[in-house]
């Protein structure tokens, strides 16, 4: 039987071309129309010191890192000892011979990467080295790759024909080299280019577009991981002309200047981690209060306090929900897919105007930093959001009745003070009680204008339903196909929209005896808050830092249903 | 908007200085639109939360946009109004502690950003909202209802800060002498960076200053207060340093540098630099 995909893992040193080699893998694979993603943890330091990217390349779309190591690519000793007992039993070992030498192990094999590399008279090309030995091992078409390689590096410059002829040298090198070993993991199915166009890009570039295309016009931000790249992606782009991106001296900074934005008519938004969130926690209830809009992006990792900055978690949840104290429940989207990065941001700015509150934006770590092919979203079917602007004349009562009501923009008519004491219609402060009944019944009655009617679902009828959130979609997405090949009586749910939830979809789940929600994190955060509502959910947690591997969920799965396996689970 | 509004259940004790700085900042406003034509809304005042900070819901006349917001965080509440909207007049009103105690880790980037907004600071060495607790500002020893034993820590200068930190207005005014405070603040607007009017405005029910400030020749009180001379060149931070150490209380300008660009100058200067783009263009470079 041919292969759908296989994992490599790039393990060794910084500096040494780690995370270049399994980008680079990925790309070249989507170039040649394979799906590819990868996944890293990176190391805590900040030069050099161990660290470990991995690609999968799929012949369909896929959405998780893969459960197993086909082939790991050593650098140096200490990356095989760390990482070989990862590797399939019938996985490869391809090492850097160039720098260590390693025996009694009969999956691996020594590659001279460099010494290969400089043969070519390019030093530069040892990836190429690499790639060759790759394609080799799952037989892919040696055109593949060198396509691969005369188009890009075809860029119209003096050199470019000795640079293809040494990348082309080497990809043979690899090739006929590694051939020597008699290793072959089996038949890549062939690649099908998808008829549409697509973009190769990361989960934190894909949520910074979608907040961009979503029509965001004011972005600051505190330095946190694994948040970052959007800051820095907003310094870059996000400038000009009523645009503004910048970095302020702490999260209370960034919510209160995108509070003082969001009320001078911008749409604006900041991100941040877990720490952050904390921060920003009584910020974010006067932005209720007041019913200002704003977004904020929480790319979780592992917490409490500084916890695991490096590694990915879906601990953040409650902190999200019901960011700060009194009552208060603000709207949450967590995204599951790179993809839904981009859709996720776009609807985060949209929500905000909608209903002129916060909008937490939940990804986390291991999405942040995926490289992925993602179909190019149409940009003229994303509209950006519009703020509904009061026109009338002064005197205005901003916060009247039990409705959404027209925000005035400050320099033209209907001054009011947004406050974030209790107040009466414009705004001034009073603790009447029926003026907390009316203000709180109209901040909680405002989330009805966000219900979406969109969400995930295959196979009904069964009265098991598997619902992943965030990041777990992706491995859960592969254990439930696993276990709809084999038969079990389980369904599939699955949406961003965290709160509020689907109607629709919450009066479904309702109905089921069991639904079974796999999150990273200790608590089951996602069950309790659906158990809150009446679903009769149980979480499968896990909390290691790591995402899930598909594997586990089918096991899991199936005790918590009583279901006999068939066949072993081979992801 | 107290007159009008019967619901609206803050009021000041009789006496507060606070109505006097009410009084200022309102002439100011008034002062600035007649010379500029702009409109009432144009101006946006961003309050701390204290008995200092509801002066926002008891402006008189025509009304401007306000923002009650969170202690401690008007000054980076204000930088967002005025990032998004530089146009706009942005005024913060808080108090000594509101500014300098929980919100004071803000002042200072402020200062570097020089920030082009004016911050109105009613100073009565004490925390009033909250019924006479110790600020930054009470005095070393002094008993309150936080501190029965006396107050340990030494009492700050915040004029002193604010020179060090590099606020390039620095003004200190009374709140008895609404006029000449109003041109204090309108000049402060004026200014075109981040300006600090920092006012003595005391709390005649827990900390009442009024006579040590004004002195009394009855009871051979002599005024902390004093005029900052004419001949004072406050664009001199060493001047501006002796006005500070002299001791009491200067009343005037203390400190003006208008060489250093304001935050959204230098922000308009980077869009020559920067090339911006649509979200098509970014977009295109990850295409493959
Ligand atoms: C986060 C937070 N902590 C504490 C308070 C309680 N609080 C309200 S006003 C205030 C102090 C006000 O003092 P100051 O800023 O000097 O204003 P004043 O009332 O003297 O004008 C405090 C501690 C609060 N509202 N929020
Ligand atoms: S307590 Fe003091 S500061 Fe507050 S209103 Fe009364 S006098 Fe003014
Ligand atoms: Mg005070």
């Amino acid at each position: 039987m041919q292969m759908r995909d296989f994992v490599v893992r790039f393990a060794g040193e910084g500096g040494q071309g780690v995370v270049t080699s399994a980008e680079g893998l990925a790309q070249s694979s989507t170039q040649v129309g394979y799906h590819a993603l990868t996944f890293a943890t990176f190391p805590s330091q900040i030069l050099g010191g161990p660290t470990w990217t991995q690609a999968r390349i799929s012949v369909d779309p896929v959405q998780a890192p893969g459960d197993d190591v086909d082939v790991l690519v050593a650098f140096n000793r200490e990356a095989y000892d760390n990482h070989y007992a990862e590797v399939r039993e019938d996985g490869v070992v391809i090492f850097n011979s160039t720098e260590f030498d390693l025996e009694g192990d009969s999956r691996a094999f020594g590659l001279p990467v460099e010494e290969l590399a400089r043969s070519t008279g390019n030093n530069r090309a040892a990836n190429m080295v690499i790639m060759g030995a790759l394609a080799h091992l799952v037989n892919m078409p040696h055109e593949y790759l060198e396509e691969f390689v005369e188009r890009r590096f075809s860029r119209g410059r003096e050199g470019d024909d000795e640079i293809i002829r040494s990348n082309l040298q080497a990809l043979r090198l690899g090739r006929e080299h590694i051939a020597l070993s008699g290793f072959n993991l089996g038949e890549l199915a062939p690649s099908k280019m998808p008829e549409y166009q697509q973009l190769m890009i990361k989960g934190n570039e894909a949520l910074s577009l979608g907040a961009i295309a979503g029509g965001l016009d004011f972005y600051v931000g505190y330095p946190i991981s694994p948040a970052t790249p959007i800051l820095l992606y907003m310094e870059r782009n996000l400038i000009g002309k009523d645009r503004f991106a910048y970095q302020v001296s702490s999260e209370i900074e960034s919510i209160t200047a995108i509070l003082g934005a969001g009320y001078a008519g911008k749409r604006a938004m900041t991100a941040t981690a877990g720490p952050g969130v904390s921060l920003m926690s009584e910020g974010l209830g006067l932005s209720w209060v007041a019913e200002i809009p704003l977004v904020v992006v929480d790319v979780q990792r592992g917490g409490p306090a500084t916890g695991l900055p490096t590694k990915t978690e879906q601990s953040d949840l409650m902190s999200c929900m019901f960011p700060a104290h009194g009552d208060v429940r603000v709207p949450v989207i967590a995204v599951g897919t790179v993809e839904e990065c981009f859709y996720g941001a776009v609807k985060a700015i949209e929500w905000a105007e909608k209903y002129q509150g916060p909008v937490i934006l939940m990804s986390e770590m291991a999405l942040a930093e995926r490289a992925q092919n993602i179909p190019k979203p149409d940009l003229s079917k994303v509209k950006p959001a519009q703020r509904w602007v009061y026109e009338g004349n002064n005197g205005y009562q901003r916060y009247a009745g039990y409705e959404l009501s027209p925000m005035p923009l400050p320099g033209g008519p209907g001054a009011y003070v947004a406050n974030g004491s209790e107040h009466d219609d414009i705004g001034d402060t009073t603790h009447l009680p029926e003026r907390h009944i009316q203000m709180t019944q109209r901040r909680f009655g405002k989330i009805k204008l966000l219900e979406e009617e969109y969400y995930e679902r295959e196979g009904a009828e069964h009265s098991v339903a598997i619902l992943p959130w965030g990041g777990s979609k992706g491995p859960a997405q592969e254990a439930y196909d696993i276990l709809k090949r084999q038969g079990a009586p389980v369904s599939w749910y699955y949406t961003m929209y965290l709160n509020p939830l689907p109607p629709k979809l919450l009066e479904e789940l309702k109905q089921k005896d069991l639904v079974i929600v796999p999150e990273l994190n200790y608590q089951g955060q996602f069950s309790s808050i659906l158990r809150a509502a009446g679903v009769k959910a149980e979480s499968i947690t896990q909390y290691t830092g790591l995402p899930f591997k598909a594997r586990t969920l089918v096991e899991r799965i199936s005790e918590m249903t009583n279901f006999r396996l068939t066949e072993a689970v081979g992801v | 908007m107290s007159k009008k509004n019967p619901e609206y259940d803050f009021k000041w004790c009789p006496g507060c200085g606070d109505f006097g700085v009410r009084r200022a900042l309102e002439f100011a406003m008034i002062d600035r639109l007649e010379e500029t034509g702009l409109p009432m809304e144009n101006n946006v005042v961003v309050a701390g939360i204290g008995c200092s900070g509801n002066l926002v819901h008891l402006l008189e006349g025509d009304q401007p946009y306000g923002m009650h917001g969170i202690h401690g965080r008007s000054l980076p509440i204000a930088l967002g109004v005025k990032m998004a909207r530089p146009e706009l007049n942005v005024v913060v009103v808080a108090g000594d502690g509101d500014f300098l105690s929980i919100g004071g880790e803000h002042i200072g980037p402020q200062a570097a950003r020089n920030l082009n907004i004016t911050a109105v600071i009613m100073d009565n060495g004490v925390y009033g909202l909250t019924k006479g607790q110790s600020s930054p500002t009470t005095k070393l020893g002094v008993i309150t209802s936080s501190t029965p034993y006396g107050k340990i820590e030494s009492q700050i200068n915040p004029l002193e800060l604010y020179l060090t930190l590099g606020v390039s207005y620095i003004a200190s005014g009374f709140s008895g002498q609404p006029r000449p405070l109003s041109r204090l603040i309108k000049q402060g607007m004026e200014h075109p960076g981040f300006s600090i009017v920092h006012v003595q405005s005391p709390c005649t029910t827990y900390n009442d200053t009024f006579e040590e400030l004004k002195g009394n020749p009855r009871k051979g009180i002599e005024p902390t207060l004093w005029e900052v001379p004419d001949d004072h060149d406050p664009s001199s931070k060493a001047a501006a340093y002796d006005v500070i150490q002299r001791g009491g209380l200067p009343v005037g300008v203390v400190y003006n540098d208008e060489s250093r660009p304001a935050l959204e100058q230098r922000v308009e200067q980077m869009w020559d630099t920067a090339r911006a783009r649509s979200a098509e263009e970014l977009m295109a470079s990850f295409e493959f």
